[in-house]
């Protein structure tokens, strides 16, 4: 029998060195995974494979020596407990995500809602390389969104209201930019220092200081045999009707930019990171 | 303007949390307060930086009512606290 190894490895099953086994990479958002999955996950893992499992780097699971002739019967096994194959090679791969606001008292955006949308909308996408997308809900960016080759970082875009400011003191203290000062019973915000964190907004406490979530993404990270720290090229973004617009189009620009094995920074690099630069700001300018 | 900006707050009780590192400001100021009545006005002396930057959150997530947050100019904050007890659940 003639085996396909790139049809398995595009299902998630990765060829190991033990012949005729295969390690499975899962399908998981964001790191997120439910008690039945896990059950099964364990199932298959006692049954089909060695009795133990590998957590990945990215937020992964995967289940070593599984056998070739046992492929199918574990597929199916999984997608009965809702458990799917991941992917592998050059394609969307698994999304991450840190807990974000719905959990974490430093968030700023749901990272779990949006992990699971852009799933939905690019996960297994071909591309000219694997294609990395991270998102981590604040400044503190435990889950290190300049790794990914898009990377999205939760942010706050503030007002600030003297109306019902006390001139208590807690957000000069709570702001590690120094962006913010008490003098002569005033407030004063030094813009260019405010990095958004929203340190101020979450300690206030009468409300002076809203926030309202911000998106901050950064471009072309690649943590393998190259290493290069994703680039901000934009203001917070306001929305995710915003982001899916942007990211649509950086995955479109890596389709025409991109040849085969070029991660997504040597795409923009190849092509100028004028000309991507110009690409991202009209979708911005166009969601306006 | 808010009455808060010019009020003179009298503490009730006072509490040093400078000799600790948090997360144990945060449980020592707890602690604290939990000697009081509601409504009472708790001082606490803090170090400046971490503590300073994150006792205040914790304590208005606990449900407090942080008053104010004072330099005292010598590497120590005085954070002035109201304390607001849980509403008792029906």
């Amino acid at each position: 029998m003639v085996v396909d190894y790139a049809a398995l490895k595009k299902g998630g099953f990765m060829r190991q060195k033990q012949k005729d086994h295969f390690s499975l990479r899962l399908k998981v958002v964001g790191g997120e995974l439910e008690v039945a999955q896990l059950q099964a996950v364990a199932e298959v893992a006692e049954k089909y494979g060695r009795g133990s499992v590998h957590l990945t780097a990215r937020q992964g699971v995967e289940i070593p020596f599984i056998k070739l002739a046992d492929v199918e019967k574990v597929k199916d096994a999984l997608a009965a407990k809702g458990v799917f194959t991941g992917v592998c090679g050059p394609r969307v791969r698994t999304v991450t995500a840190c807990q974000g606001n719905a959990i974490c008292p430093s968030g700023c955006i749901d990272t779990y809602a949006l992990a699971r949308q852009i799933s939905e909308r690019y996960f297994g996408r071909e591309l000219p390389h694997k294609f990395k997308f991270g998102v981590t809900g604040c400044r503190n960016n435990c889950l290190k969104a300049e790794e990914n080759d898009l990377g999205v970082k939760g942010v706050y875009r503030l007002s600030w209201s003297g109306e019902v400011c006390t001139l208590c003191g807690v957000c000069v203290k709570a702001c590690r930019e120094k962006a913010v000062s008490v003098r002569e019973n005033t407030l004063t915000i030094d813009e260019k220092r405010c990095n958004n964190c929203g340190r101020c907004a979450k300690t206030c406490p009468t409300g002076a200081w809203k926030g309202e979530p911000g998106y901050l993404l950064s471009f072309g990270g690649t943590f393998g045999n190259r290493i290069a720290q994703g680039r901000q090229i934009l203001p917070p973004l306001k929305d995710t009707i915003t982001f899916f617009r942007v990211a649509d189009a950086a995955l479109d620009f890596f389709d025409k930019h991109g040849k085969p094995e070029d991660r997504f920074l040597a795409a923009i690099e190849r092509a100028g990171w004028g000309v991507f630069e110009e690409t991202i700001l009209a979708e911005v300018r166009h969601a306006c | 303007m808010p009455a808060e900006r010019m009020a003179d707050f009298r503490p009730d009780a006072a509490a040093d949390v400078t000799d600790v590192v948090c997360p144990v400001t945060f449980v020592k100021a707890l602690a604290a307060l939990d000697e009081l009545e509601d409504g009472r006005i708790l001082e606490i002396r803090l170090n400046d930086g971490e503590a300073a930057r994150n006792v205040p959150l914790s304590l208005k997530d606990e449900g407090h009512q942080v008053l104010r947050l004072t330099d005292n100019g010598d590497g120590t904050c005085a954070l002035l606290v109201r304390k607001v007890s849980a509403c008792p659940v029906e």
